[in-house]
């Protein structure tokens, strides 16, 4: 079972966004060897010819009709904002480009 | 000594990608029933679920799935009897869940393709461009960004979010990679927009607005040395938002790769934008290392299992592909390619077939709206369609072709309508235009005429016929140009014996 | 007189006979809840506002004539992670503090119309992610039959409430035991009904495919009065079951099992299983035989797995279904000075909106949907589901119901295992089966165990879409064990200090 360095953490921990000091990242990467070493066995079964299950009842075209229905009203959809300038979500600088 | 462009084909051959996006014309989002109205005031089209809310669920928009199989089946594509949705993560606020509902590894729509023409210097060409796949997604949000100056933080600056756009569905089409287009490369790509665009609109899935967005179209482009059998690696450009800028941002990312590759510089598989001002491109401000997005299949939702039977149903719908009515239209008229040409780039045809529906001669009908009328709306800078209808151009060649209007009437007939003076009927009576032809009146000026150039008519009389002119004129300038010219030659000549 | 140490059954009894009203019915159980809640601390929010408006709304349509369903009237405590409208919400998280939902869960909507009376908000595990209740942002909720002990988790305060009388009925969720296991370890009832039995519109999600909302009370048919109450198709969760809800509580009121196998899985009862819980095990299964079921012997050697491919599938969809938390549009924002961009925000909010179980599972998530890694493990646990679904569909070839302890031990004691999470997780080895196949399951009191006197519970699994087997055998098995006993295993807790 391949280690799981601290930079590898710190790497998952940028993915994810969470800002972890230099402690958490050393807890973090000996928890994950832990616990990687324990789940690691399904690959003991997870033999090539098993179809994966994504969905417990087998269900498939759940749609519905394109019709509209009232939406929230801009207070109430910006009524968890944790700042706001009159009706739009305002937000520290984006840096990056949009996808 | 930089390269220019015919240089740079000369010794590089490109190889094109193209991801086009279309926004879908619902009327409710692509996973909730909010409205999908353009312009609305900020975030009045939203809900719990298009907002990302905790406790939130997603519901597939049924038409939605249909437009895509419409436009999977338009491209040749292969339906897939069972497609999922994915998750793809990654984290941007004009994306509420920091994931973006899409399709990974099973698509709705496989391998099509889409032909296209272009003019080449052997005459036109067809490239035939293979779709790999044809999928759904959602729209973002949309940001402004507040304050100082770009690239640097300073306390003033921030972002606003609208998210009525977040949610809208969007289909991605995305090609294989096409070679062998040498130096027509940035050619073939404008044509397969416009084809692909014109598509989209004769199946009514979208208003395949490229400067409002809903069409928007990222090129790939990479260089390998003629003959060398390779692939170089590509660069994206994004923010194309017209089939100029196509043509142009493909042109300018080949120069580009060209000159640095003859510098011995590598290429950097990266985004990039396109500006608009300098045909350009510039490098995105991106983070170094590439996103991973760790897909997997979205839990809150089925998968899309379409019956062959709705397929079939859906595929006895599709319109006339719009290259084979271009093509029936060009025999059924007996046009020139260049006329035909014309037209299509003046995005002029449907507007003249329509006029040629309500029984318009076609030649009349490119005639008026290929000129006088194209005129006019350069003049204003606007489309011929925002100035007058077929209809009223309809009408107007009716009269010229029934006798009540002449050529030269006509113009300032249709001057009225686009003045806004009222229908062609209405113009005519305001302004007076009808043709005189009654003969009596004609004959009381042909009269006057005479009797004001007596010589002249003498001349006539002993068969100097081309001298008919200047008493025809003189009787055109008495009736302010109303008079029938025709029937004016025919009753003077007849009156003084030569007719 | 006090009516909080009565079954919702027979509080309904005491409204429709005006014995009491169901104002005053809240009344005695807000008083609980002043009473002893600062020690069993079940409750994050009391809402002691709006359950008076609902109980006054309740009489209201009970003196009209119009009452709404059979609990009418009937105090109920919710689990924090379903969103309630302009009631705080928090998930047990800081990242959720103080905020208010603009909207209904279904399950509070369907809750309003049965007239069912919320009297707040319960404590749970950081967004679901736990097995004691400990990895609360605001505290652990204690044990009412030993306050140093665990109540259980994640809805360790669904349960507690339930134990202490503070509330004769309760909603928990459950997606690897969280309803289960509290009921097991608090000697109550809770059911996770099949997965889209009860809709997930509004269910803060952890883990999608394996989140459910359930039913809790203190007996079997109250349970299945609230199961019939909150369960059916919801058109705003696709995973919803569109079918009827089954007749539960005619199952529940049987009382008989004759003829039915009931079928014991050889590995849910082995090592690390405590003496005293598989002694009350067996003791109910004599019952039941007594009774006139059949026992068998399964097994379901995939269930081996259970653990390793839950604990990579429930990080995976969590990594994902907690990008949201960015501080963006709802939630807590930390470290905005105007200096910092959005992403620096959104990295330091969630460093510490998020607890420390919650992060390790983010990160676990996103290790194991990773480019590289996906197969080998998010892939490979699928298949894990795979075979144990198949372990269950072969098993319910050979009986109509499975059966099982709930948990291996009685309730542990606070901060024993809170450094441990890998001995955490194994409370869930005899739950998480049911969630990965997505079949139904209760636990139910099955006695007290010997050597600590604590509560131990009794799991009953019913294949998919017939929960009606489970509230049968379960009805069955508290009836003659109440026979047995004398009185009900609820109603032997320890007095709590009333303050």
């Amino acid at each position: 079972m391949a280690a799981i360095s601290r930079e590898e953490v710190a790497h998952l921990a940028r993915l994810s966004r969470i800002e972890m000091t230099p402690d958490e990242l050393d807890h973090l990467a000996s928890e994950m060897q832990l616990i990687l070493g324990a789940v690691a066995r399904v690959q003991e079964v997870a033999a090539a010819d098993i179809p994966p299950t994504s969905h417990a009842l087998p269900m498939t075209n759940v749609f519905r009709e394109d019709v509209t229905k009232p939406s929230l009203s801009p207070e109430d959809a910006l009524s968890g904002a944790p700042a706001r300038e009159e009706d739009r979500f305002k937000v520290p600088q984006i840096l990056g480009d949009a996808e | 000594m930089a390269l220019n462009y015919d240089q740079a084909v000369a010794k590089y051959e490109p190889t094109l990608g193209l991801e086009v996006h279309v926004e879908l014309n619902t009327n409710s989002k692509m996973f909730c029933s909010c409205s999908t109205v353009f312009g609305a005031e900020p975030n009045t089209q939203t809900c719990p679920v298009c907002l990302g809310m905790p406790g939130a669920l997603p519901v597939v928009n049924a038409k939605a799935i249909e437009s895509s199989i419409l436009i999977g089946l338009a491209l040749n594509c292969s339906i897939a009897p069972y497609s999922r949705f994915a998750r793809k993560n990654y984290f941007y606020p004009d994306m509420p869940k920091n994931f973006q509902t899409s399709q990974y590894d099973e698509p709705i729509c496989v391998d099509g393709y889409l032909d296209v023409e272009i003019e080449t210097d052997e005459g036109p060409q067809t490239f035939r461009v293979d779709i790999e796949r044809v999928h759904m997604e959602e729209d973002t949000g949309k940001s402004l960004h507040v304050g100082g100056a770009t690239g640097r933080i300073h306390g003033a600056e921030y972002s606003l979010l609208d998210y009525n756009r977040a949610g809208i569905p969007l289909v991605e089409i995305v090609t294989r990679i096409v070679p062998g287009t040498g130096k027509y490369a940035p050619a073939v790509a404008r044509a397969y927009v416009t084809e692909l665009r014109d598509i989209l609109r004769s199946l009514g899935v979208s208003d395949v607005k490229m400067e409002q967005g809903s069409l928007r179209c990222d090129a790939n482009v990479s260089l390998a040395p003629i003959g060398s059998g390779k692939l170089g690696t590509r660069s994206e450009t994004k923010n194309v938002n017209s089939l100029r800028s196509v043509e142009r941002a493909v042109a300018g990312e080949i120069v580009r790769q060209a000159n640095r590759l003859e510098a011995g510089e590598r290429i950097v598989q990266e985004t990039r934008h396109f500006l608009e001002e300098s045909g350009e491109t510039r490098p995105g401000r991106s983070k170094e290392t590439a996103e991973d997005y760790r897909y997997f299949p979205e839990p809150d939702l089925v998968p899309v299992a379409p019956d062959a039977k709705w397929i079939e149903e859906l595929r006895a719908t599709l319109p006339e592909k719009p290259s084979t009515r271009r093509k029936r239209l060009q025999e059924a008229w007996g046009v020139s390619d260049n006329e035909m040409a014309s037209m299509v780039n003046a995005e002029l045809l449907d507007t003249v077939e329509a006029t040629i529906a309500l029984g318009a001669e076609p030649a009349r009908a490119r005639g008026w709206w290929l000129g006088e009328i194209s005129r006019l709306a350069n003049e204003k800078e606007v489309h011929p369609n925002s100035l007058i209808t077929a209809e009223q151009v309809a009408e107007v060649i009716a009269l010229i072709a029934n006798g009540e209007l002449t050529d030269k009437l006509a113009r300032g007939v249709v001057e009225g309508v686009i003045a806004g003076e009222g229908s062609p009927r209405e113009v005519i009576d305001k302004r007076g235009l009808k043709v005189v032809s009654d003969d009596g009146a004609l004959m009381t000026a042909i009269e006057a005429a005479i009797a004001a150039q007596p010589d002249t008519a003498e001349r006539i009389r002993g068969g100097n016929i081309p001298a008919a002119g200047a008493l025809i004129g003189a009787v055109m300038k008495a009736t302010g140009g109303q008079a029938d010219a025709a029937k004016v030659r025919e009753l003077l000549l007849k009156h003084l014996g030569q007719g | 007189m006090s009516m909080i140490h009565k079954t919702a059954t027979e509080m309904a009894q005491a409204l429709a006979d005006k014995s009491i009203t169901a104002v005053d019915l809240t009344k005695q159980h807000l008083d609980r809840i002043a009473a002893v809640d600062g020690d069993v601390h079940a409750f994050l929010h009391v809402d002691t506002e709006g359950a008076l408006a609902q109980a006054a709304e309740s009489d209201a349509k009970r003196a009209a004539g119009e009452t709404r369903s059979a609990l009418e009237g009937i105090p109920l405590a919710l689990k924090d992670v379903l969103t309630q409208k302009g009631v705080p919400t928090t998930c047990g998280s800081k990242m959720l503090e103080g905020w208010r939902p603009p909207y209904d869960s279904t399950v509070v909507s369907k809750l309003k119309n049965a007239g069912v009376v919320i009297l707040g908000k319960t404590n749970m595990d950081e967004f679901a992610m736990g097995s004691s209740t400990e990895n609360s942002a605001y505290g652990p909720t204690h044990n009412p039959w030993a306050l140093d002990r665990i109540p259980g988790g994640s809805g360790g305060g669904s349960a507690a409430a339930l134990a202490a009388f503070e509330a004769p009925l309760a909603i928990g969720t459950d997606t690897g035991g969280s309803i289960r296991q509290p009921a097991a370890v608090t000697g109550t009832v809770g059911v996770k009904p099949t997965y889209g039995g009860v809709s997930r519109f509004g269910l803060v999600a952890f883990s999608s495919s394996l989140d459910q909302a359930g039913p809790c009370a203190r007996t079997v048919i109250d349970t299945a009065l609230l199961h019939e109450a909150i369960a059916g198709y919801d058109e705003r969760d696709s995973t919803s079951i569109n079918a009827p809800v089954p007749n539960v509580v005619a199952a529940a009121k049987r009382q008989e099992v004759k003829g039915m196998k009931i079928g014991v899985i050889k590995e849910l009862m082995g090592d690390g299983f405590q003496k005293g819980v598989l002694d009350s095990f067996k003791q109910s299964l004599d019952l039941l035989q007594e009774q006139g079921a059949e026992i068998v012997e399964v097994s379901c050697p995939s269930f081996d797995y259970g653990i390793a491919a839950y604990y990579l599938i429930a990080p995976s969809e969590a990594s994902s279904n907690l990008a949201r938390f960015d501080s963006m549009r709802y939630g807590i924002r930390v470290g905005d000075d105007g200096q910092r961009g959005a992403e620096e925000v959104m990295s330091a909010t969630r460093e510490v909106g998020f607890g420390k179980e919650v992060k390790r599972r983010i990160i676990l998530g996103t290790y194991a949907l990773s480019s590289g890694y996906y197969d080998a493990y998010y892939g490979s646990a699928q298949k894990v589901r795979t075979l144990i679904k198949r372990d269950f569909e072969s098993a319910f070839n050979l009986a109509d119901v499975l059966v099982s302890p709930s948990t291996p031990t009685t309730a542990f004691k606070i901060g024993e295992r809170a450094n441990d999470p890998l001995a955490m997780y194994l409370a869930d080895i005899t739950t998480i089966p049911v969630n990965m196949a997505g079949i139904g399951g209760m636990s139910l009191p099955s006695g007290l165990s010997a050597d600590d006197g604590l509560p131990v519970g009794f799991q009953i699994m019913s294949p998919a879409m017939q929960d009606d087997r489970m509230y049968r055998v379960g009805g069955t098995l508290e009836a003659a064990l109440n026979d047995k006993l004398g009185k009900p295993i609820w109603a032997q807790a320890p007095e709590l200090a009333v303050k």
